[in-house]
C-alpha cells in the first residue's frame, strides 16, 4: 500500500507527544523536525514540506484549547486538517462539456501511464454513465504505442481512431474529432505521447492540440513514485498547457507518495483520479480527506464502505442480513461472501482501510495470499450441498473426506469450520444490534491461516487515532445513510 | 535543463558517425586480432576503444553542467552562510534532498557534519565547506569497494542479461538501445519478448528487434512468460547467439505473486545454462525518488540484480542521484538512458563522473 511508511513515520513523530498534559516548546520543535522529516522522506517537495511545517507549527502554538482532545490529539487534528487541505480539501469530479463530446486529453513524461489511463478511465465512463467514448491514438513516436491503445480499446470494448505513424499527431487529432461528431460519441479521450516538459518542439505539438480540440480536461498523468523532480515536471506541463487536473498512477505500490502533496501545493490544480493497480477498473477518484486519514493511518471507512457498495449486489446482501438473523447462515452463503471480498480487490488493501489496521504491526509481517481464500473456497467446494446449508452435519469422519477432497490438510479444514462457527455466531449478534461483536471478531481473527494474532485494534496512539477516526467516521456514514434514506422516502 | 544536455549533443554529433562507421570497423578488426582469446576480452576491448576518448571528453564535458547545478546549490547555500546553527543544518538538508542525493544520505551527512564542525572547531565558510564536500567523498568511496561497471560477460557460450524493474521505466526502450550498440560491435544478438502482459509490449520489442536488425523470441500475449524465456535460451545455445536480452514485464516490487514470477523466470534460466543470467538488470527511472531504494531491495532480493541501467537522465534529474545510488542501493549503474534515440545510451563511469563533480568545489 501506498503511504505505508509516511503514516510509520508521522505517527512516530507524534508519539512523543502521547499522554503530555501540557506541550512545550521544545516538545513542539522536535515533533516538528520529525514531521519534516517524515514529509522529506516520502519525496514531498522541500518547499511544500517548509511551508507545510510552519503553518502546522504556527497553529499548534496557538492552538485553541478544545474540551476532550489533548495536546497531543490537537495536534494530530491539526496535522490531518493541513494534510487535507494540501492535497486539497473536496474530490473535484471531471469537467464536462455542455453539448458532447467532452474532450480529454493526457500529457505526461514516459512511462507515466497515460495509454492505461485512458483505458482505465474510458472504462470508468462507460460503466457509470454508460458513455460511448472514442479513443484518439496520437502517440506517433514510441514504438507500439499504437498497438497499445488498440489492444486496450479491444479489452474494454471501446472504438479507437488511429492513423499509424506517419501521420502528423495534431492532423491525427482533427480527423478523430471529426469522427466523433460524426459518431456521436459524448467523450473523447487523446491518447498523447510521453515527452520531457522541457522538450520545446513536443510541447509545440501539445499545445496545437490544444488549441485545435479546445479540451475540457487536460489531465497530467504523474507516477506516484515521482521524487523531488515531481514538481518541476508538474510547473512545466502546467505553464505550457494550463491543465485542468492531475492523474496519479502507480498508487498499489509501496511508494510514501509524496508526489501527491507537492504537485497540488505546486500547482493549485486538482488530482482527480488515482491509479491503483493493473486492472482495468483500478482507477478511483481521489478523495483528499480519506487520503489524509489514510495517511495518518486513520483508515479510510467511507471508501470502503463505496466500494462495497458499488460491488455487492444490494438484494444478496438483504438476504443475507435476513438470513443472518435468522442464524440460518450456511457455507453457501459464506462461498459467495468470499466471492464479493474478491471481487473488491486484494484482502490486504482493503484490509488497510478499516481504522488502525494500517500501521498494525502484526499485519505488517502477514503476508496476505491471495490464495488463502482459494483454500478455504476449496474447502466449502469438497463438501456436499447438504453439508454446505447444514453445517451441523460436519462430523469428524465428513472432515476427513473433506480434507482429502480439496487436498487441504485436517487442521485447516477444522480451523476453518471452527472460524466459520463464530462468525456465524457473532453476526447474529451484530445484526441483533450488539456491536461490541466486531472488537470479537478483530480477535478472532488471530486464528485465520497464516495470520499471527492480531494484538487487538493497536493501542498508543495508533489506537486513540483511529478510535477517533472510526468515530468520525461513523458520524459520517450515519449522516449519509439519513441522507439516503431521506431520498429513498421522497421517491416514494 | 538537464545536465546531460550537453552530453547528449556532443554524442549525437560525433557519436552517431564515430559509432556506426569508423568505430564498427575498428572493432570488428579487433575482434579478428583477437580471435585466439575469450570472448570477455574481446568485449573489452570494444568497450573500452569504444569509450575512452571520447567518453573522457563527453563525461567532462556533461560534467561541467552537472557541476554547476550541484555546486551551484551548494555555493548558494554557503552565499548565505552566517553561522553554523540548528538553520544552517535545516538548510544543508533541504539542499542535499533537492540534489537527489537521497534521503538518508542527507540525514546522516548532516547528523555526522554535526559532530564534525563541532570537533573540528569550524567556523568560517571555507572550513564548514570543506568538512562537507571531505565527508561526501568519503562515504562515496567508503560504498563503492569493488563495484564493477562492466558487464560481465558468458566465458562461453551465449550471455544472458535479464532486465527487470517497476513499470513505466524503459526498459523495453533500454533493451532496443543496448541490442543496437552489440549488433553493431559485431556481436549476435536475440531479444526474449518475455513481458506477455502489458498490452502492446511484444509489439514494441519486435519493433525494435526489426530496427536494429536483430531475432526476437515471442508468443502470442498472455502466454507464460517463462515459456518464452525457456524457449529464448533454447534458441540462444542451439544457434550459438552472442547475447540474449530478456524483456520482461514491468511489476512494482510489492506485488508479491509477480515477483516470484519473475524468480520463476530466472530459474528457467539457471536451468538452462547453469551460470545465466549473467547480469540481472534493474532498470530505474531517475525521476523515481526514495521509492528507488525498495525497489532495488525487493528487486535484488528476487533476482539478485547486479547493475543499473539509470533511464531518462536527459530530463530535470539532477547528478545526486547518483551519489544516493552509491550510498544506499549498493549496486554500480552500468548504464545512462538520455533520450528517446537508439544511440541515446551511454556507458557510465561514476568514479570520472563523481570527481567533476566535487572538482571545483575543494578549495
Amino acid at each position: 500500500m501506498a503511504f505505508e511508511g509516511l503514516t510509520e513515520r508521522l505517527q512516530k513523530a507524534m508519539r512523543n507527544l502521547r499522554g503530555k498534559g501540557k506541550v512545550s516548546e521544545a516538545d513542539l520543535r522536535e515533533t516538528m523536525r520529525e514531521i519534516r522529516l517524515a514529509l522529506l522522506e516520502a519525496d514531498v517537495n522541500f518547499t511544500v514540506v517548509r511551508n507545510f511545517v510552519k503553518r502546522v507549527q504556527e497553529r499548534s502554538r496557538g492552538a485553541e484549547v478544545l474540551e476532550g482532545l489533548n495536546p497531543a490529539q490537537q495536534i494530530v487534528k491539526i496535522v490531518n486538517e493541513e494534510l487535507t487541505k494540501t492535497m486539497g480539501e473536496e474530490a473535484v469530479p471531471l469537467n464536462k462539456s455542455d453539448k458532447i463530446p467532452t474532450v480529454i486529453m493526457m500529457a505526461g513524461l514516459q512511462g507515466a501511464g497515460k495509454t492505461t489511463t485512458v483505458g482505465k478511465l474510458a472504462l470508468k465512463l462507460q460503466k457509470e454513465e454508460n458513455a460511448r467514448p472514442l479513443l484518439i491514438a496520437a502517440d506517433v513516436y514510441r514504438p507500439a504505442a499504437i498497438d497499445q491503445l488498440e489492444t486496450v480499446g479491444k479489452q474494454i470494448n471501446v472504438p479507437v481512431f488511429q492513423q499509424g505513424t506517419d501521420v502528423n499527431p495534431v492532423e491525427i487529432v482533427k480527423n478523430g474529432m471529426a469522427k466523433a461528431q460524426e459518431e456521436h460519441n459524448d467523450y473523447v479521450l487523446i491518447d498523447t505521447a510521453g515527452r520531457l516538459q522541457i522538450d520545446e518542439k513536443l510541447m509545440y505539438e501539445l499545445k496545437e492540440i490544444k488549441a485545435l480540440t479546445n479540451p475540457d480536461e487536460i489531465l497530467l498523468v504523474v507516477d506516484a513514485m515521482t521524487g523531488q523532480n515531481a514538481v518541476n515536471t508538474a510547473e512545466g506541463f502546467n505553464e505550457a498547457l494550463d491543465i485542468t487536473g492531475v492523474v496519479l498512477t502507480k498508487l498499489d505500490g509501496d511508494t510514501r507518495g509524496g508526489a501527491a502533496l507537492s504537485i497540488r501545493e505546486v500547482t493549485q490544480k486538482p488530482i482527480k483520479f488515482i491509479g491503483q493497480g493493473e486492472k482495468m477498473e483500478a482507477l478511483d477518484v481521489f478523495h483528499p480527506d480519506r487520503m489524509a486519514s489514510r495517511i495518518l493511518g486513520m483508515g479510510d471507512i467511507l471508501s470502503l464502505i463505496e466500494k462495497t457498495q458499488n460491488d455487492y449486489d444490494e438484494k444478496q446482501a438483504k438476504q443475507l442480513a435476513e438470513k443472518m438473523q435468522n442464524n440460518t447462515f450456511g457455507f453457501e452463503d459464506f462461498l459467495d461472501q468470499l466471492e464479493q471480498i474478491q471481487k473488491m480487490g486484494p484482502l490486504d488493501e482493503i484490509m488497510k482501510m478499516i481504522p488502525g489496521m494500517a500501521n498494525n504491526p502484526a499485519l505488517k509481517n502477514v503476508n496476505m495470499d491471495p490464495k488463502d481464500l482459494e483454500h478455504i473456497k476449496a474447502i466449502i467446494y469438497s463438501m456436499t450441498y447438504e453439508e454446505r446449508n447444514n453445517p451441523d452435519l460436519l462430523n469428524p469422519s465428513r472432515r476427513r473426506r473433506i480434507s482429502r477432497g480439496c487436498g487441504r490438510p485436517i487442521q485447516e479444514v477444522n480451523r476453518m469450520i471452527k472460524q466459520f462457527n463464530q462468525m456465524k455466531d457473532m453476526m447474529n449478534k451484530m445484526s441483533n444490534g450488539n456491536m461490541s461483536g466486531m472488537e470479537q471478531m478483530m480477535g478472532n481473527m488471530g486464528g485465520m491461516p497464516n495470520m499471527p494474532g492480531m494484538p487487538g485494534m493497536g493501542g498508543g496512539i495508533g489506537g486513540k487515532l483511529s478510535e477517533m477516526a472510526m468515530k468520525r467516521m461513523s458520524r459520517k456514514i450515519s449522516k449519509k445513510m439519513n441522507k439516503n434514506r431521506r431520498k429513498r422516502n421522497k421517491k416514494r | 535543463m538537464g545536465l546531460f544536455d550537453v552530453f547528449k549533443k556532443k554524442s549525437n554529433d560525433e557519436q552517431n558517425i564515430k559509432d556506426t562507421t569508423n568505430d564498427a570497423n575498428e572493432n570488428q578488426d579487433v575482434v579478428k586480432e583477437d580471435e585466439v582469446s575469450s570472448d570477455e576480452s574481446k568485449l573489452v576491448d570494444i568497450e573500452t576503444s569504444d569509450d575512452n576518448d571520447v567518453s573522457q571528453e563527453k563525461f567532462t564535458d556533461g560534467l561541467e553542467k552537472s557541476r554547476t547545478t550541484f555546486g551551484d546549490r551548494l555555493n548558494q547555500l554557503f552565499a548565505n552562510f552566517r553561522s553554523v546553527d540548528e538553520e544552517f543544518f535545516e538548510d544543508l538538508e533541504d539542499t542535499l534532498i533537492e540534489s537527489d542525493v537521497g534521503f538518508e544520505m542527507a540525514v546522516n551527512l548532516t547528523d555526522q557534519l554535526r559532530d564534525e564542525v563541532k570537533l573540528q572547531n569550524a567556523k568560517s565558510r571555507d572550513e564548514v565547506q570543506n568538512v562537507i564536500i571531505q565527508r561526501m567523498i568519503n562515504i562515496y568511496d567508503e560504498n563503492g569497494d569493488d563495484e564493477n561497471p562492466d558487464i560481465h560477460f558468458a566465458s562461453e557460450g551465449p550471455t544472458v542479461i535479464l532486465f527487470v524493474g517497476v513499470n513505466g521505466v524503459g526498459k523495453t526502450t533500454t533493451i532496443g538501445k543496448m541490442a543496437n550498440m552489440y549488433k553493431n560491435a559485431g556481436k549476435k544478438v536475440l531479444l526474449a519478448a518475455a513481458d506477455t502482459f502489458r498490452a502492446g509490449a511484444i509489439q514494441q520489442l519486435d519493433e525494435w528487434a526489426k530496427r536494429d536488425g536483430v531475432d526476437i523470441v515471442k508468443k502470442e500475449e498472455q502466454s507464460d512468460p517463462s515459456a518464452v524465456v525457456y524457449e529464448a535460451v533454447h534458441k540462444a545455445k542451439d544457434e550459438n547467439y552472442d547475447i540474449l536480452f530478456v524483456d520482461t514485464a514491468g511489476r512494482l516490487q510489492n506485488k508479491v505473486n509477480l515477483m516470484n514470477e519473475l524468480a520463476k523466470m530466472k530459474k528457467v534460466l539457471t536451468r538452462e545454462i547453469p551460470d545465466a543470467p549473467h547480469e540481472v538488470l534493474l532498470v530505474l527511472d531517475s525521476t523515481t525518488g526514495q521509492n528507488a531504494l525498495s525497489q532495488a531491495k525487493l528487486f535484488k532480493e528476487t533476482t539478485a540484480v547486479s547493475g543499473i541501467v539509470l533511464t531518462k537522465l536527459d530530463g530535470t534529474a539532477k547528478g545526486g542521484i547518483v551519489l544516493a545510488i552509491r550510498n544506499e542501493l549498493h549496486l554500480p549503474v552500468k548504464y545512462v538512458g538520455l533520450g528517446e534515440k537508439v544511440t541515446d545510451l551511454r556507458k557510465f563511469d561514476a568514479n570520472d563522473f563523481i570527481y567533476g563533480l566535487f572538482k571545483g568545489l575543494i578549495k
